[in-house]
């Protein structure tokens, strides 16, 4: 792993959290959408803070498709999950939503998973690539 | 909102976006590292290459799905569940898909890791 993939890997983490954030903050201005009028979903598509949530959405997406290119899904998930501890706490400090001591628990428990994958291999080791139909046992 | 309906859309959301993901990774995989494929065929080849690939187009698809599925749940319940709690079950499902679909190694420390991320996010739902 060299510092341009981790770079790649922060990118994934914060894109994906504040676009998270600006998708909640715009959907509670829309208002709550029921089941009889789902069409109103594309229509909140226009709200500015959505639009705003998408675009970093997209810059995320970028970022995940080139990391799933040189690492692995089982790799690339939980090493990115430090998004969730990012998501928390722009939830506490943008939203005002409430973060309780079993949240915290959460966020430690999280970021340990994420200390101990990024402390193994990248991706599978592939001696033959075009063959990786017929298995990858090592 | 019922919490039934905030928990079956949260399951939708969950299938919808593990099928998303390994669809995309193995298009990914197929394709290469994309930073290499740059520097030797240009962003236009990269881009083209990425977007006629079908198993891209089908990840595209079920990510839709789950995207307006958040969307729509997003609406009524709050950000720091929703989100999560279907990351949580993703990661569990994913690590199986990834096994059963991309045959990747999923070694003891990557089982380990996905159960704590899996736990850890269940925690931060609760």
């Amino acid at each position: 792993m060299t510092f341009r993939k981790y770079l790649v890997l922060a990118a994934i983490i914060v894109f994906a959290s504040v676009g998270d954030i600006s998708l909640s903050y715009g959907m509670k201005r829309v208002g709550a959408i029921s089941l009889a009028r789902w069409t109103e979903l594309f229509a909140a598509v226009l709200n500015p803070w959505v639009a705003l949530g998408i675009v970093l959405l997209l810059g995320f997406f970028a970022a995940y498709l080139s990391a799933l290119s040189w690492s692995d899904l089982t790799y690339v998930l939980p090493a990115t999950s430090l998004g969730y501890v990012l998501l928390a706490l722009l939830s506490v400090w943008l939203l005002g939503e409430k973060v309780s001591v079993s949240r915290w628990i959460g966020i430690l428990l999280v970021s340990s998973g994420v200390a101990i994958v990024t402390r193994g291999p990248s991706a599978t080791h592939r001696h033959q690539p075009e063959l990786e139909s017929a298995g990858d046992q090592p | 909102m019922s919490v039934l309906r905030t928990w079956s859309a949260i399951a939708a959301i969950v299938l919808s976006s593990t099928a998303g993901d390994v669809l995309l990774s193995r298009a990914m995989r197929q394709i290469g590292h994309v930073g290499e494929l740059w520097r030797r065929q240009g962003l236009r080849a990269v881009l083209k290459t990425i977007a006629t690939h079908p198993s891209f187009l089908l990840a595209l698809f079920f990510m839709a799905v789950s995207f307006f599925g958040l969307l729509a749940v997003l609406s009524w319940a709050d950000v720091s569940l929703v989100v999560p709690a279907t990351a949580s079950l993703a990661y569990a499902t994913n690590a199986l898909a990834a096994r059963l679909f991309l045959h990747e190694r999923v070694d003891r420390r990557r089982w380990l890791s996905a159960l704590l991320v899996c736990a850890g996010v269940a925690v931060l739902a609760t």
